[in-house]
């Protein structure tokens, strides 16, 4: 609605000059339903950027949706955080001497790593290229810094995977153990500089928060998976590694889901509403589970499913409100209008006339 | 070396030379180029003579060989938006030229003949239809000076067409070249940016990247493609294939100097007319990403004609992210090592 609360007819010397789109009741029906449809899902809560003018070209997105796959990126984001954690446990249970945790946080590490790095070939355009990954190395590109982090991760990982199946080189495998526990703490936060960086809306603007949503998922997932398949009497870190994790993936998560005022709504509604709804739901009752889960092994198996469920459906709903977001012009173009007109008060009368600095 | 210095802009935050934001004078020198480089070219498109032929977009087509594409960008595909004339519906791997049209509508209280007492206010209207358009209502209600607003038969609307071509603005801060993780996107020595299709591996990472949507993946292919700013007719001194084409010169290229400088004063002349709404987009050297190599004269808010209002490079807030991201590693090493502190168990 450009011409606010002018009267109809009064036309000029309202934004716009009154003029408003004349493309026929369709297309605005469609504009408002979607408006109002935002305002529902939002459960009684109040806008945090008031229901101002925000037009669109025909509803068309601004920016460009990211033409990521799902499952293969939210699954590339899980395997690579589960991964990393569990690196981590699987370096410090060795030098502890918790064979069978180190054993299975290994296993975990290794596999993760390398299914991460195949969900993430598999994305490209071009698979057969994913060498050119390691082209260059550029700190404004957080894809190339996790690339040069990811391959010597998995291979590290890999190797010392693989130096327990088989059980050759003890001594080597502590080394590569160790490499990859180092790298384990970036694997679990990069993937969340790789979402932000965009000009995804819903992502962006929590760009301080996600990578600790991040890394609380990423523990929750590497802690649950080790504590379901290591003996009680070894997985004490596991369970308090999921249960911390657990921890801060809710508390910083809540943070990403109020904290920014209408780019937060599409965490809240749609199907990524529903999928981080559940994963609350998983993650809460299996951090609960994890206090019983030294006692009981099918309850250490139980809350270890719970919370890496959890870890699971957090990437998902993040990446879906994401793509929300992305899609419906109104999250990119109210937040900036919002800001253009707040500059255009500060500042100068001039700059609003001409518009300059758009 | 140029890499060291963006690593520690990125990482640490400081950024006194704008790397990441900012206005950059010389951003073709700054990204290594010998000091003999050529002037930073770009596109000024001043919306308000456009009309709308499309020949920018059939030029591009034909000389870049894009293949044919519907507005959702499905390769091979013919489809009607039933929206508007426009067809091509966004700019996109396909589409690196795109002719926005926008018909816009207004109420105006135009005089009615009126036939009433003598001395009454309305009796010293003429009794004749008035013209096109009324003294009362200034120029600003035409689209530039192109033509006069039509009115419909009920005579209080009247409409106009907003026309814009739109094109990859080739910022000083490119988002999707910052983001391109294997260095197919690259600054040229005119200061424009372009794909090397030869690298690209299809990653999509400067898809989301890009504040104003333009670079898109084309879907039978796995790469992402753009607008080069023809950067082989550059090379041989020609000028781009849509400004070559355009009829109306509303595609103006050249120097971005020159343009910025022309685009000025068609803002002021198009403003001494008493042209509402006529603004620069893109010309702010100040603005999110640095101002663009191709910049706009709009008629109306940027949104109306899809462009984001005030775009930001997301790389501006790449230290915080840096820092975020160490903070959140640090803290899964620091709590994983002192969950292994304490009773065994």
């Amino acid at each position: 609605m450009t011409a606010g609360e002018a009267p109809e007819g009064s036309g000029v010397g309202v934004p716009g000059a009154g003029w408003r789109r004349a493309d026929g009741p369709p297309a605005q029906d469609r504009e408002r339903r979607r408006r109002g449809g935002g305002r529902r899902g939002g459960r009684g809560e109040i806008p945090m950027v008031d229901e101002a003018e925000f037009t669109s070209y025909y509803g068309r997105p601004v920016i460009k949706p990211p033409v990521w796959k799902t499952p293969d990126v939210p699954l590339y984001l899980f395997l690579g955080g589960a991964a990393g954690t569990s690196a981590v446990l699987g370096a410090l249970a060795e030098g502890t001497r918790r064979p069978a945790l180190a054993r299975v946080a290994h296993l975990t590490a290794g596999g993760g790593a390398l299914a991460s790095v195949g969900f993430l070939i598999h994305d490209l355009g071009k698979p057969s290229r994913f060498l050119n990954m390691l082209r260059v190395l550029k700190t404004t590109s957080p894809l190339s810094v996790g690339s040069w982090i990811l391959a010597p991760f998995s291979a590290l990982t890999t190797a010392t995977a693989g130096a327990h199946l088989l059980g050759w080189f003890p001594l080597l495998r502590r080394f590569t153990g160790v490499g990859a526990a180092v790298l384990g703490g970036p694997m679990t936060t990069y993937t969340a500089a790789l979402l932000t960086n965009t000009a995804v809306p819903s992502w962006h603007e929590a760009h301080r928060e996600l990578p600790f949503v991040f890394a609380g998922s990423a523990m929750a997932a590497g802690g649950g998976i080790t504590m379901a398949l290591t003996p009680l009497d070894e997985a004490g870190p596991a369970r308090k590694v999921a249960a911390m994790g657990a921890a801060i993936e809710l508390a910083a998560m809540h943070r990403v889901e109020h904290g920014h005022g209408l780019v937060s709504e599409p965490y809240r509604t749609g199907r990524a509403g529903k999928l981080l709804k559940a994963a609350r739901g998983c993650t809460a009752t299996g951090a609960g589970l994890a206090l019983l889960a030294g006692r009981s092994r099918a309850a250490a198996v139980g809350s270890g499913a719970l919370v890496t469920t959890g870890s699971v459906l957090t990437r998902f709903g993040i990446f879906d409100a994401g793509m929300a977001s992305a899609r419906d012009p109104k999250y990119t173009v109210e937040p900036q209008r919002a800001r253009a007109r707040e500059r255009d008060t500060a500042g100068s009368g001039k700059a609003a006339v001409t518009g300059a600095g758009p | 070396m140029t890499t060291i210095s963006s690593a520690s802009a990125a990482f640490t935050g400081e950024d006194p030379g704008n790397r990441l934001f900012g206005p950059v004078p010389d951003v073709t020198g700054d990204r290594g180029y010998a000091d003999d480089h050529p002037a930073r070219v770009g596109f000024f498109t001043d919306t308000s003579v456009c009309i709308g032929c499309k020949a920018c977009e059939v030029a591009c087509k034909e000389w870049n060989l894009l293949p044919m594409d519907d507005a959702e960008g499905t390769v091979d595909a013919l489809g009607l938006t039933g929206a508007s004339y426009d067809n091509t519906g966004m700019l996109g791997a396909n589409s690196w030229r795109h002719v926005a049209f926008v018909e816009q509508s207004r109420a105006v209280d135009l005089p009615m003949p009126t036939v009433g007492l003598p001395g009454a206010a309305g009796g010293q209207r003429p009794l004749e239809d008035p013209p096109v358009v009324h003294p009362q209502v200034p120029a600003s209600a035409t689209t530039a000076e192109q033509s006069a607003p039509l009115q419909t038969s009920s005579g209080d609307r009247e409409i106009r067409w907003l026309m814009s071509s739109d094109v990859c603005k080739h910022c000083t801060h490119a988002a999707c070249l910052d983001v391109c993780p294997t260095g197919s996107l690259f600054r040229t020595e005119f200061g424009t940016v372009v794909v090397q299709e030869d690298i690209c591996n299809g990653c999509g990472y400067c898809v989301p990247a890009c504040p104003y949507g333009v670079i898109d993946q084309r879907q039978d292919d796995g790469r992402v493609f753009k607008c080069t700013l023809c950067y082989d007719r550059l090379t041989d001194g020609l000028q781009p294939a849509c400004a070559s084409a355009c009829p109306t010169e509303s595609i103006q290229f050249g120097d971005l100097d020159a343009l910025q400088a022309r685009a000025d004063e068609r803002l002021a002349a198009l403003q001494a007319k008493g042209v509402e709404g006529a603004r620069l987009y893109g010309r702010d050297e100040t603005d999110g990403v640095g101002g663009a190599g191709a910049f706009f004269l709009l008629l109306d808010e940027p949104e109306v004609y899809g462009l984001p209002p005030d775009p930001v490079v997301t790389t501006r807030d790449l230290p915080a992210m840096w820092k975020s991201v160490g903070a959140g590693a640090a803290m899964v090493l620091g709590l994983v090592a002192s969950a292994f502190v304490g009773r065994r168990r």
